[in-house]
């Protein structure tokens, strides 16, 4: 499959700091891709040079197969992109928002009308259309502004942080648009600090410093850690951890009213079945988990995410 | 797929930004009071104030029409700030839209703008005979006059708006320089003053669109003021350099 979207050794440095340090992937055509990152990892300053708000300094970009330093017009002709804070005008009426970007991307007419009626009836916004922006909701306006972006049918769709400021239900909501946007051959390029949100995607970058600490799908990242933990609710976890270590030469881990102990090598249900056979009595309650992907950014950076 | 073409075509932005501004203007009440009610009040007020002095209504009209069309563009311009500060911008600028037509459908929306309001206060002017025009040839002059310094003050509030990321810097602005500007711009006093006061008016190229002004609508004394010509050359300079300069500052980066 041809890449949507290739970055090559690309740096960037801010007066003393160097937020990007040669940072080389690519982002196949219609995936949901994620930029996963701490603050500070970069990840919003790769944003802004990709959605080309930033002129790129060092190394290349292309987006669909346009060189982006070259041709940033054409490069901004294939790309719908959704800023943190709304690009909306909040004075302007939804629909009003909807025909001034259109204009922007060289729409007129009746493609402009027809663009905008399905835009606002995808998004069930038609009987909102005369609302002024700054009447609505949060989980609203970032429906607009997804109306919006996808308009002009980008080739690529850049989010940063899309699910700021979203409750639950919205945030839920924003990812079924996502998936739709992509059932359709859209690129979805998302930049997000949340773990939860990353494993959504089809694939994911890890940035760490500047660098690409990981690129992978989220499943392939998390059993490349390691195998499944499985946590043992127990009154006496350091008595239980020692007796696993001492009959089934298992490192165990006595927590707080728990013992944690990896199952390297074996799956974890087979080893859930080991241990609650052998030690049942003393087992109130046994879950078995996989390594998140908290788990993989420690792996891989040695460091804890936050 | 399509090949999209490098650029949408301008002329599409550039209404559709001069569109919004006007469409934000008329939504804001308190900006057509700010950019209209206040140069009135003031044209009042020094009139009534000066008369003694010899300079009333007549000699006041001009300089209130310009100041007129320099308050809409400050307030028009102030919201390139604001639209900056609440993200309109970046939408704007990621979108495959030539620079020049981001800056020229700003300036022409808040020019257009300016001009309402203009319009509004030339009728009053005529009206209680503060100005005459004495044939449409005055009135296309008199009208082309106040368009090009329109232009030419938007774009000179875009081009201080654009890098400014509050509009505290540009109220800083306003007053340490753009209402200096318009004082020694012939609007408030007469032409003639010695020394180096008279030096900064005739440097400034506002005063050649008051002048321009005046001579059309025959408001006050015309006696000292640059030749007609000039004054032409220097208003269609000054509009044609603040539009160039702001395409210029909006080529840059950021």
């Amino acid at each position: 499959m041809p890449a949507a979207i290739t970055i090559h050794d690309v740096r960037h440095r801010y007066a003393e700091r160097e937020a990007l340090r040669g940072v080389s992937f690519e982002v196949q055509e219609g995936e949901v891709f994620a930029l996963l990152g701490p603050n500070g990892s970069g990840k919003t300053t790769l944003f802004r040079l990709l959605s080309t708000l930033m002129p790129l300094e060092s190394g290349a970009i292309w987006v669909g197969g346009r060189e982006l330093k070259k041709d940033p017009a054409a490069v901004r002709a294939l790309l719908g992109v959704v800023f943190q804070s709304p690009s909306l005008d909040k004075k302007l009426r939804v629909d009003e928002n909807l025909y001034c970007h259109g204009r922007l991307y060289g729409l007129r007419g009746a493609t402009l009308r027809q663009r905008v009626d399905e835009g606002l009836e995808r998004f069930g916004l038609t009987d909102r259309r005369r609302d002024f922006v700054e009447q609505l909701s949060g989980g609203l306006q970032r429906r607009v502004e997804l109306a919006k972006c996808l308009m002009p049918r980008p080739q690529v769709l850049l989010l940063d942080e899309p699910s700021t400021g979203l409750d639950p239900s919205a945030r839920a909501e924003l990812w079924r648009s996502l998936a739709a946007a992509r059932a359709e051959g859209v690129t979805v390029v998302a930049t997000t600090h949340l773990l939860e949100e990353a494993e959504r995607a089809d694939r994911l970058a890890i940035l760490h410093e500047g660098r690409l600490a990981a690129l992978d799908t989220p499943a392939a990242l998390q059993s490349a850690v390691g195998g499944d933990t499985i946590t043992l609710r127990t009154d006496r976890p350091a008595a239980l951890a020692e007796a696993i270590g001492a009959e089934l030469g298992l490192a165990a881990t006595p927590l707080d009213a728990a013992v944690r102990v990896e199952s390297n090598g074996s799956t974890g249900a087979d080893l859930a079945a080991r241990l609650y056979s052998r030690f049942r009595d003393q087992i109130d309650e046994l879950s078995i988990g996989r390594p998140t992907l908290e788990d993989v950014f420690v792996a891989r950076t040695g460091e804890r995410f936050d | 797929m399509p090949s999209p073409a490098n650029h949408a075509p301008p002329t599409g932005a550039v209404l559709a930004l001069a569109w919004r501004e006007l469409v934000r203007f008329f939504r804001q009440r308190n900006r057509v009071i700010g950019g209209l009610v206040q140069p009135v009040l003031f044209w009042l007020l020094f009139s009534e104030g000066l008369k003694q002095n010899e300079l009333g209504y007549a000699h006041f009209f001009p300089g209130t029409l310009v100041m007129i069309l320099l308050f809409t563009a400050i307030f028009a311009t102030i919201s390139v700030i604001e639209d900056r500060n609440e993200g309109f911008l970046q939408g704007v600028l990621v979108a495959p839209t030539p620079r020049f037509a981001i800056a020229l459908g700003k300036v022409l929306g808040g020019a257009a703008i300016a001009m309402l309001q203009g319009v509004l206060f030339l009728a009053l002017g005529l009206a209680t005979g503060a100005a005459t025009l004495s044939g449409p040839v005055d009135a296309v002059l008199v009208l082309t006059a106040m368009a090009l310094v329109a232009v030419a003050l938007t774009g000179l509030g875009f081009v201080i708006a654009w890098r400014m990321d509050s509009t505290q810097g540009f109220h800083a602005i306003m007053s340490v320089f753009l209402l200096p500007m318009w004082l020694l711009s012939g609007a408030f006093f007469r032409r003639g003053a010695e020394g180096w006061l008279g030096g900064v008016v005739a440097a400034n190229p506002l005063t050649y669109g008051v002048a321009a002004l005046r001579w059309r609508l025959e408001a006050g004394d015309t006696s000292g003021l640059p030749a007609e010509p000039i004054c032409w050359a220097v208003t269609a300079a000054f509009a044609a350099a603040m539009l160039g300069a702001s395409w210029w500052v909006a080529g840059r980066k950021g």
